[in-house]
């Protein structure tokens, strides 16, 4: 008999309820079968800790006596340029936002120390962040400068809103190229000097529902160690990507777009990260809860670093200009491994994701779940699956007339 | 016989006297550069990983101290801020002598401070700039 979301969060509230991690699962259905682990657990908590560089936050300051408009001026955050594109007093703030000033990669490569990732990660640990506004004045907002401290503590509403997080799936990053680049994947030696990857493999959020049977629009989440729920598919949301024989995307397919209150998040799940002649980037805690309804549901749930493959691309020709072509196929066991071979050369491998944090929020999550502190919700609508028309398609540029 | 790795703080004024070469000829210790800024007329800097029965050490540390040199031990120089790491491991691929590496069962990486020569690679390739330089 499949079981009912209702029925789970029955349990987790008279305290019954069996909770583990997607680490955990796979012992679990080695002892008593898939049969009877489907029975007995009840959730599988996922977890995943890296760089997500479309993520952001939006803040709601309050009004000025007298009144200022922020739409249609310059705003900055502790320097770095937000975005004022809404009404009197929201502000946007990217994760990639630098300020004005910032050198950038004018002295290569640049170092990135300070960005809006480092604004939201300042924000949410409490600190106070320079507002500077110019506006131009109406007669209804007159005032035209401001500059002031603001906290996270005062100001009306502080949501992060990240609009592509959680990738089903990464790339694995190497260099064919005689000299060292500097990409989002790190820093990358020549001659296949090393191979970065990002994915938390067997603990990822979208690896252990590879078909979004359960993972849906509301679903409720640990975002940033707060609260958080899936809001949309994520931007680039690719469900036809190819697959493996289990069901698994060996490329980069899905994606989630998170929202959650900032103001119960915690800074070391939010951190401002500097990529290296790239740029600055926030990374993310992520941890989505599985109901375990049925028995397909609890097999995915078992998948393991071996059994999860990815495509060694080459970031200083195919990725840049967009050419298709993998060097090789390698899976997470592979690389979690130190090593992997590549043309006969043994190439050593650095992750970008951290499989420690990954395994501390699936930890969190569960216990968040087993205390009754955490009930599910059942999607209000899935997520665009494999026979959807929706598909990440690159630009078609086309010439603008003068 | 011991090998130790020390940072060498020269004074403007020594930077022109032929120090190491008397630490080797008078105390009979062997020597192998690992970094040096040494520009005339202003402050130098040498990391330098030392060789030698360990009273000569001691007697070469003494001689270097009274020459005016102000010495540090190498593995206090690079430090990791153990609450901003996050273990994700993306500095093993960078440092060239194996000091961080990547356990596999806990899935932390460790620090050898001892196995450290300050390269400073993984300074800004860490992307929480978790490591810390302090010359």
């Amino acid at each position: 008999m499949p079981k009912t979301i209702a029925e789970i969060n029955e349990r987790i509230r008279n305290g019954s309820v069996v909770v583990v991690t997607a680490e955990e699962i796979a012992d679990v259905i080695n002892k008593v079968g898939i049969e009877n682990a489907a029975k007995q657990v009840d959730v599988v908590t996922t977890g995943t800790f890296g760089p997500m560089c479309s993520s952001g936050a939006y803040l709601n300051v309050g009004h000025t006596k007298p009144k200022i408009k922020l739409g249609g001026g310059t705003v900055t955050l502790n320097g770095v340029s937000a975005y004022s594109g809404f009404a009197a007093v929201d502000v946007l703030m990217g994760a990639n936002a630098l300020s004005e000033s910032d050198p950038r990669n004018k002295v290569f490569p640049g170092e990135f120390n300070y960005g809006g990732g480092h604004v939201i990660e300042d924000l949410v640990a409490g600190k106070d962040l320079v507002l500077k506004v110019r506006a131009y004045g109406t007669d209804c907002y007159p005032r035209k400068e401001l500059e002031t401290y603001i906290n996270i503590r005062d100001i009306n509403e502080a949501v992060l809103f990240n609009p592509r997080n959680a990738y089903q799936n990464y790339n694995c990053a190497v260099n064919l190229s005689d000299k060292i680049i500097y990409t989002y994947m790190g820093v990358l030696k020549p001659k296949l000097g090393n191979a970065n990857y990002c994915s938390a493999g067997q603990l990822s959020p979208l690896l252990n529902d590879p078909y979004y049977k359960t993972i849906g629009i509301g679903t409720k989440i640990f975002l940033g160690g707060g609260v958080g729920r899936v809001i949309w598919h994520g931007t680039q949301h690719n469900p036809s990507a190819k697959r493996k024989y289990n069901g698994v995307p060996s490329v980069p397919a899905g994606t989630l777009a998170v929202m959650g209150d900032l103001k119960q998040m915690k800074p070391e799940w939010l951190m401002g990260t500097s990529m290296l002649g790239y740029g600055v980037t926030l990374s993310v805690g992520i941890g989505v809860p599985i109901p375990i309804l049925d028995e397909e549901i609890c097999r995915y749930t078992a998948i393991k670093d071996e059994d999860i493959w990815t495509q060694v691309v080459d970031y200083s020709n195919s990725y840049p200009n967009g050419k298709p072509g993998n060097i090789a196929e390698v899976n997470y066991a592979q690389l979690r491994s130190g090593k992997i071979k590549i043309h006969g050369k043994e190439i050593i491998t650095g992750g970008l994701s951290s499989y420690s944090r990954a395994r501390e929020i699936a930890g969190i999550l569960k216990d968040w779940i087993k205390k009754g502190k955490f009930l599910l919700d059942k999607p209000v609508a899935s997520l665009p699956g494999v026979d959807s028309d929706c598909k990440c398609k690159p630009l078609k540029e086309r010439a603008v007339k003068e | 016989m011991v090998s130790k790795k020390i940072v060498l703080h020269f004074p403007s004024k020594l930077i022109d006297k032929p120090v190491i070469s008397t630490l080797v000829k008078d105390f009979n210790l062997e020597f192998n550069i690992m970094k040096a800024f040494i520009t005339p007329r202003e402050e130098g800097l040498m990391v330098l990983e030392v060789i030698g029965d360990e009273k000569d050490f001691d007697k070469g540390i003494k001689y270097l101290n009274k020459a005016g040199i102000r010495i540090q031990p190498l593995s206090k120089d690079v430090k990791r801020n153990d609450t901003r790491c996050t273990n994700c491991g993306v500095c093993v691929t960078i440092c060239p002598t194996q000091a961080l590496v990547y356990d596999r069962e806990t899935h932390e990486v460790h620090f050898y401070d001892t196995k450290c020569i300050a390269c400073e690679l993984c300074i800004k390739a860490c992307p929480v700039r978790a490591m810390t330089v302090d010359f």
